[in-house]
């Protein structure tokens, strides 16, 4: 009996002590959407600087605020949306980004940069960028309509996919009313949730970032995605087809940000430069699909993904979309109206 | 000296108040507290986040929770009695194996037994594909109500029929003979004996049933397609992605009353104290 | 004998519904295509993706060694616990059982946020320390538990005894006291072990900076879709599973596992 516990301990002490080994190595805490970097240059990048990544993932930008807000984290790097990044700006909990340490964010497209959520470009670098559209299915979605009112086609009754993210789902719906995707009306808001519960009934399940694989199993008809998640979906199935409704759609910019609760700013800002370099922004396009904002690795893409409207997103699109903007206290009325869409 | 062994818990006791007494009082005071206005740091008391709980919204989850919770557990008391009531009769020997093959789904990971239930009941899942081959029309089945319930009947039958299985075996064999020479048939031996006898087991399986399948979230999420919330996932919802702590901590209180009440009402019928009808 | 084939063939359906998922989870881990449902030919390369894939190595590293350190604090302060509360008497015994009894009865959705609130309350960092301090949260109760109805069967005389001829209590816990209720507490360290390789909700709840354990990993892979990968992983899981649970079982019969079993309520 003493001897196995012996062993116990021992064996505990070699586990532990093998985890801990990276102890004296500087850690970059990262937190990052899911499936949304190539996870190998995390690994690259600590054998190439000798630290220690910490990596956390979350689904939607309103569960990563809470978890910053909370304050019990100590993220060096988040990765977050432009409204979320405006929000966090706002209340003082992003640091100035020092751009000595990124030389590579020359290579940051003018487009994506001085827009309202950091005008003067002193706190985020984008990452990437995309739209929110329909992947749908040629053999069974007649998309000729090209609206977002097929997502409320009773054909395809529990055969649709949408998005459990309350921004996104609300901002298809204002959109087929023709209302602004940031709005903070509460009559428009009203109208948008009684839209989105008229289509409870069709909807075959909210979900965040499982729709690709529903629909390359052909297991449903169409889903509310992401540009990148259609372009992922494409290549795997080539039924699978992507349409941005005529009504407009949301343009959004994904950027690195460094919250206030860095411990490590100077290394945060080495990864930004390493994540803008032009072979790892190549790198993460094969990964996860979405637009680049790189205006080097723009010239390296693939024939065919450069033909893929989701990854090129046509500029007659782009003139018709929107982008989301913090609705500051008003957040309440969608969240609030979102939960009672879930509950009812 | 006799007493001296006492203060072994004193450790305890302080670890007690840190991590269970603390956190519930902390719970209990975020469900009586209002959201904090930025920069404001006063504590305002408040009966609205139980008030708000009571909008039907609300009742409605807290229903279907109940509703479907109670669907499970009676579909898991039928499958499971006369599951327990072949496993106490089978041979001695065969016993054991049975017994062993009733457990050992339980020792896998509760996700992943969920998960396997999506790749069964998908539109193109292993059902589907079986139904279509025999020439049948396909269903809808995952991202159902009854793919829900089904996730908690899978999850949850173990616990119904091991408690059974112990009362059923721990019965008195000699009642059942003296029942039979009396010349009761084999009916009334069932209802008049058996019954009652196995209702410890039986109450203590409804208990361990029905209070995971109340309060689950994660299989109305994966097998549900999060269209028809449960309590668990209103809960989860509210800290997670709204951050509405004081209305997420009154219903943990509202849900926390509706265990311990289920508990203390069963607890009623329980009658035999000591024996395999406590959840030990 | 028809009622014999009838519960035969009963007991037979049973075991296709409990068993069924499990077979497909792994028969389609060799499965070529990434699609359900569809066969498409035999290959490892899932097995061979698991091992190179960082996120689940690294939960297998924090799920083991939570577990294992979890479980062995939680067995110490446990079997200290237990004995102290084992000699107390009256109201303060109920009441300290009562409290103890919260953890196991509380639903994990609640006791997991209620230790959320408590470490950011503390401004602790979420990470391995907070997921080890919840695991040993949940996990002594349950020690406790297994271990009072082994003191309840001890006889006080023979530690009394110990102690008046000169013994101090220490000695007389380690001679005396710990022999007797070794099956308690080899029972209760196993349980804390299973209990916290098992936990998801509560380590949902309180995983931060990098760490998570394997049963995160599925949450997430599950929401994102299918992946083989889990099914690999799934069948490795299962199969430890299985020759842990026939090495057990040729130590002690079903009927003690079942019981030892059934006391995790928990999901």
């Amino acid at each position: 009996m003493k001897r196995l516990i012996l062993i116990i301990i021992i064996l505990v002490m070699v586990f532990v002590l093998a985890g801990c080994s990276s102890g004296d190595r500087e850690v970059l805490n990262i937190l990052n959407y899911d499936i949304y970097i190539d996870r190998d240059l995390l690994k690259e990048f600590e054998n190439e600087h000798n630290v220690r990544i910490k990596y956390d993932t979350y689904s939607t930008p309103e569960e990563m605020y809470i978890k910053v807000k909370a304050g019990a984290s100590s993220y060096d790097l988040i990765f977050s949306s432009e409204y979320m990044i405006e929000r966090m700006i706002d209340e003082g909990m992003v640091n100035k980004l020092n751009f000595d340490n990124i030389p590579n964010y020359k290579y940051i497209d003018q487009d994506f940069k001085n827009h309202p959520y950091d005008p003067n470009n002193e706190y985020s670098v984008p990452y990437f960028w995309g739209t929110l559209g329909i992947l749908y299915n040629k053999n069974t979605v007649d998309v000729s309509s090209n609206s977002w009112e097929i997502l409320w086609d009773e054909n395809h009754s529990q055969r649709i996919i949408m998005m459990d993210s309350q921004r996104d789902s609300f901002g298809a719906a204002l959109k087929l009313l023709g209302y602004s995707m940031n709005t903070v009306d509460e009559n428009e808001l009203d109208e948008a949730k009684d839209l989105l519960l008229k289509q409870k009934p069709l909807v075959m399940a909210y979900i965040t970032d499982g729709a690709p694989d529903i629909m390359v199993n052909e297991e449903a008809n169409m889903a509310l995605v992401w540009s990148g998640e259609a372009v992922a979906a494409m290549a795997e199935n080539e039924n699978l087809d992507f349409v941005i409704p005529k009504e407009g759609s949301n343009i959004w910019i994904d950027a690195m940000i460094i919250p206030s609760t860095t411990t490590n700013q100077p290394l945060a800002e080495k990864f930004i430069n390493f994540l803008c370099s032009t072979e790892a922004t190549l790198r993460n396009i094969d990964e996860v699909w979405y637009s680049t904002v790189h205006t080097e690795a723009i010239k390296e893409v693939d024939e065919e993904l450069l033909n893929n409207p989701a990854f090129n997103i046509p500029q007659e699109d782009i003139d018709k979309m929107e982008m989301f903007r913090d609705p500051k206290e008003f957040i309440d009325l969608y969240t609030q109206r979102w939960t009672e869409i879930a509950v009812q | 000296m006799k007493n001296r062994t006492k203060y072994f818990a004193y450790p305890y006791i302080i670890w007690i108040i840190i991590f269970i007494a603390l956190p519930a009082f902390l719970v209990l005071l975020y469900s009586i507290t209002t959201k904090e206005s930025d920069g404001i740091t006063t504590i305002q008391f408040t009966l609205e986040n139980f008030k708000n709980f009571f909008n039907p919204l609300y009742l409605n989850i807290l229903w279907d929770s109940i509703y479907l919770a109670a669907v499970s557990t009676i579909i898991c008391l039928l499958i499971g009695y006369p599951a327990a009531f072949i496993i106490s009769n089978a041979h001695l020997s065969r016993r054991n194996t049975l017994l062993f093959l009733c457990i050992l789904p339980m020792w896998m990971n509760m996700l992943l037994r969920t998960y396997a239930w999506m790749t069964i009941l998908g539109n193109n899942g292993i059902l589907n594909n079986l139904f279509s081959l025999l020439g049948l029309p396909t269903f809808n089945l995952l991202y159902t109500k009854g793919a829900t319930v089904m996730g908690m009947v899978y999850n949850f039958l173990p616990f119904m029929i091991l408690p059974i299985y112990t009362a059923l075996s721990k019965m008195d064999r000699g009642l059942l003979e003296a029942a039979d020479d009396l010349g009761a048939d084999k009916k009334t031996v069932f209802i008049k004996v058996i019954l009652p006898l196995s209702m410890p087991g039986v109450i203590s399986g409804i208990i361990m049933v029905f209070m995971p399948a109340v309060s689950t979230f994660i299989i109305p999420q994966l097998l549900g397609g999060n269209k028809n919330m449960m309590i668990g996932n209103l809960v989860e919802r509210l800290f997670i992605i709204n951050g509405d702590w004081n209305f997420g901590s009154a219903i943990s209180i509202v849900m926390m009353l509706i265990i311990l009440l289920s508990m203390s009402i069963m607890n009623k019928f329980d009658i035999d104290k000591e024996g395999g009808a406590r959840l030990w | 004998m028809v009622k014999k084939y009838l519960s035969k063939i009963y007991m037979a359906i049973i075991f296709i519904f409990l068993y069924a998922p499990i077979v497909v989870l792994a028969v389609f881990s060799f499965n070529e295509s990434r699609s359900r449902g569809n066969w498409t030919g035999f290959t490892l390369k899932w097995y061979v993706e698991l091992f190179y894939d960082r996120d689940i190595r690294l939960a297998f590293y924090y799920t083991i060694s939570i577990a294992i350190i979890s479980a062995i604090i939680s067995t110490i302060i446990g079997t200290f616990a237990a004995i102290g509360i084992n000699s107390m008497k009256g109201k303060t015994k109920s009441l300290i059982l009562n409290v103890n009894y919260l953890p196991v009865l509380n639903p994990d959705i609640v006791t997991g946020i209620s230790l959320m609130i408590l470490y950011i309350s503390f401004n602790m960092d979420f990470g391995f320390n907070t997921m080890l301090l919840s695991h040993i949260v949940f996990n002594i109760p349950y020690v406790i538990l297994s271990i009072l109805p082994k003191l309840k069967q001890l006889d006080v005389h023979i530690t009394e005894a110990a102690m008046d001829l000169g013994a101090t209590p220490m000695y007389a816990l380690r001679k005396v006291i710990i022999p007797e209720i070794k099956p308690g507490i080899v029972t209760g360290f196993l349980m804390a072990f299973t209990l916290s390789i098992d936990d998801f909700i509560i380590s949902y709840f309180t995983k931060g900076e990098g760490v998570t354990n394997l049963s995160i990993i599925i949450y997430s892979m599950a929401r994102r879709g299918v992946r083989p990968t889990i099914n690999a992983l799934s069948t490795i899981m299962l199969t430890v599973v299985l020759i842990l649970m026939i090495l057990i079982n040729k130590r002690t019969s079903a009927e003690r596992v079942s019981k030892f079993k059934r006391k995790e309520v928990k999901e």
